[in-house]
């Protein structure tokens, strides 16, 4: 019999509810404390719901890119071989490696008006930084490996089999694609796009940069936070946190789904 | 097995048909695919990377050098390496003890507590420096009985370290319970029927098989701890050359409008994104784990 269980378990679960646990149970209880009128007064400012809006959207907007650009991206890195494949499949995880407020304030130098690429956009009246595109860009470059990372390893297990079966029974290599090998990373591309959802509703350091922060135009829900504490306004900060957080939950119970699902229907995770 | 290989050669021999793998795109799909991985990964991850050091260099390297020498900027450097110090230990015992007691053991609800273990990667960080801020506020139950013993959390070293360890606290875990799972108990029960005690079975036999798994996950952990924002940004209350890490300092120097000292700094922690980059590459060699970082 192996021994430490006492005290692994204990510590774990000591540990645990210390810094997460009793912390965020703190947010829940001091947000019940507001009481239900006044929750839900704070809630439905219209500065709050603009702001709880765009991070939705641009959110869903970058995740949906992510999507597009990151199945292509695994498709390459599993399926060609070409010079400086290891390079980039290396490079996809950039984003989880580079400090957010790194790669916010190099992808505002980007694109401000008088940036790399911005300046050439400015004569034609077209601006990405400190607008909602802004925010979207520095999400798509946040969100990017999540879904890479999840359709990668489920792209490198389809049997080839099955694509032979199809081409044998006449498929062409488009239908063969759209109709029998997409439909079977449906899970992990949905898991993808779900974790790249919650990461950008939460993401600030990125986006604070390059967002302009306009109320009601380009004003996220996490930075409304940070303005409410830094006017010691801890009830709105509570109300804000607290829709965030189950925010979370959904997103997280959302990805849990699609992976019962997934086992249930394809035999794998998402 | 002859006949089948003489095929195979005439189909590739015919002139007029080459053949061609019906499992594969044709050239042209597959160079347009490429393509349009290359130029969007270019775009998105190259030439920010890129943006950063120009940013830094673009009044000379001396200049570059001074902002990130000056006294503030070391200040900055020495917290965050301090905070890196407290919080990838911290969250390292934690991680082997949860994977210890997950991977080892049978018990009710091991799904939910490991949920609840990846729980702080789904949260905002700044949600993680809120649930501080309302623990230990100056109106709070904590804060102030804290600082009647001395102890002040808010704007000051412990929160900063608080907030770092809350945002990567899954890392290690998260790393190890897998891993461990998979390797099974089998080698610590031949261990201690030989005689050996807990502690030497842990030591001799479990730490050697999971030594590279441990060492990825600190080096992820370390990465985050050191370039966290969001969360250290709403616990620091930013003072100088207090409690103002790495990436504070970055945003205090870009909102002064010092964009060659901003960006400087800003190199630094790009430098070591890279060094955890090919870090990890090595690791990923040499410990077989292909599929990068899973989730967050």
């Amino acid at each position: 019999m192996i021994p430490g269980f006492g005290i692994t378990f204990g510590f774990t679960i000591f540990y645990l509810s210390l810094l997460i646990l009793i912390p965020l149970a703190g947010l829940g209880w001091k947000s019940a404390s507001l009481g239900w009128t006044e929750f839900w007064r704070l809630a439905t400012d219209p500065r709050v719901v603009a702001a709880l809006r765009t991070s939705f959207w641009t959110s869903a907007f970058a995740a949906s890119v992510n999507v597009v650009f990151g199945v292509i991206v695994a498709w390459v890195l599993v399926r060609y071989r070409f010079p400086g494949r290891r390079l980039i499949d290396a490079a996809v995880d950039l984003p989880f490696a580079l400090p957010t407020a790194v790669a916010g304030i190099a992808l505002t130098a980007i694109y401000a008006p008088n940036g790399w690429v911005g300046q050439w956009l400015q004569p034609y009246d077209i601006r990405i930084a400190y607008t909602p595109t802004g925010i979207v860009i520095a999400l798509i470059f946040i969100g990017l490996p999540f879904v890479v990372r999840t359709v990668q390893p489920v792209m490198e297990e389809i049997s080839r089999e099955v694509e032979e079966a199809a081409a044998t029974l006449g498929a062409n290599r488009f239908q063969t694609v759209w109709r029998v090998i997409l439909p079977g990373l449906l899970p992990a591309i949905l898991t993808g796009f779900a974790l790249a959802f919650g990461r950008a509703v939460g993401e600030y350091g990125s986006v604070l940069f390059i967002a302009g922060n306009i109320p009601f135009v380009s004003e996220i829900a996490p930075l409304l936070i940070v303005i409410r504490l830094e006017e010691f306004n801890y009830p709105a900060a509570t109300a804000i946190g607290a829709i965030m957080l189950v925010l979370a939950f959904v997103v997280l119970l959302t990805i849990n789904l699609i992976q019962a699902w997934s086992r249930r229907r394809f035999g794998y995770g998402g | 097995m002859a006949d089948s290989l003489a095929l195979q050669g005439s189909f590739a021999a015919t002139p007029e048909t080459p053949f061609r793998d019906p499992t594969g795109e044709s050239p042209a799909a597959k160079w347009v695919l490429i393509s349009i991985a290359v130029a969007f990964l270019a775009l998105v991850l190259f030439m920010p990377l890129v943006a950063v050091f120009a940013e830094a260099l673009r009044r000379g390297w001396q200049v570059a050098l001074a902002s990130i020498v000056e006294p503030d900027a070391l200040a900055a450097i020495r917290l965050t390496l301090l905070v890196a110090a407290i919080a990838v230990p911290a969250n390292l015992v934690f991680g082997v003890a949860a994977a210890w007691a997950i991977a080892k053991f049978e018990f009710k609800g091991k799904a939910f507590l490991i949920t609840l273990i990846d729980l702080p990667f789904s949260v905002s960080p700044v949600i993680a420096g809120l649930v501080y801020v309302l623990l230990f506020n100056a109106q709070s139950y904590f804060g102030p009985l804290l600082n009647s013993y001395g102890l002040q959390i808010l704007f000051a070293v412990p929160g900063v370290v608080l907030a770092t360890i809350f945002v990567t606290f899954p890392f290690i875990a998260r790393e190890l319970i897998p891993l461990m799972q998979d390797q099974g108990t089998g080698d610590e029960e031949a261990a201690i029927s030989l005689g050996a005690s807990g502690w030497q079975a842990f030591r001799l036999v479990t730490l050697p098989n999971i030594k590279w798994g441990l060492l990825y996950g600190v080096l992820l952990c370390n990465a985050r701890a050191m370039g966290e924002f969001g969360a250290v940004s709403v616990v620091s209350g930013r003072l100088r050359g207090e409690t103002v890490t790495m990436p504070l300092q970055v945003e205090i120097l870009y909102n002064e409008y010092n964009f060659v000292a901003a960006f400087a700094v800003a190199s630094l922690l790009a430098v070591l994104a890279l060094v955890t980059l090919v870090l990890k590459a090595v690791l990923e060699r040499v410990y077989g784990r292909g599929d990068g970082l899973r989730g967050h």
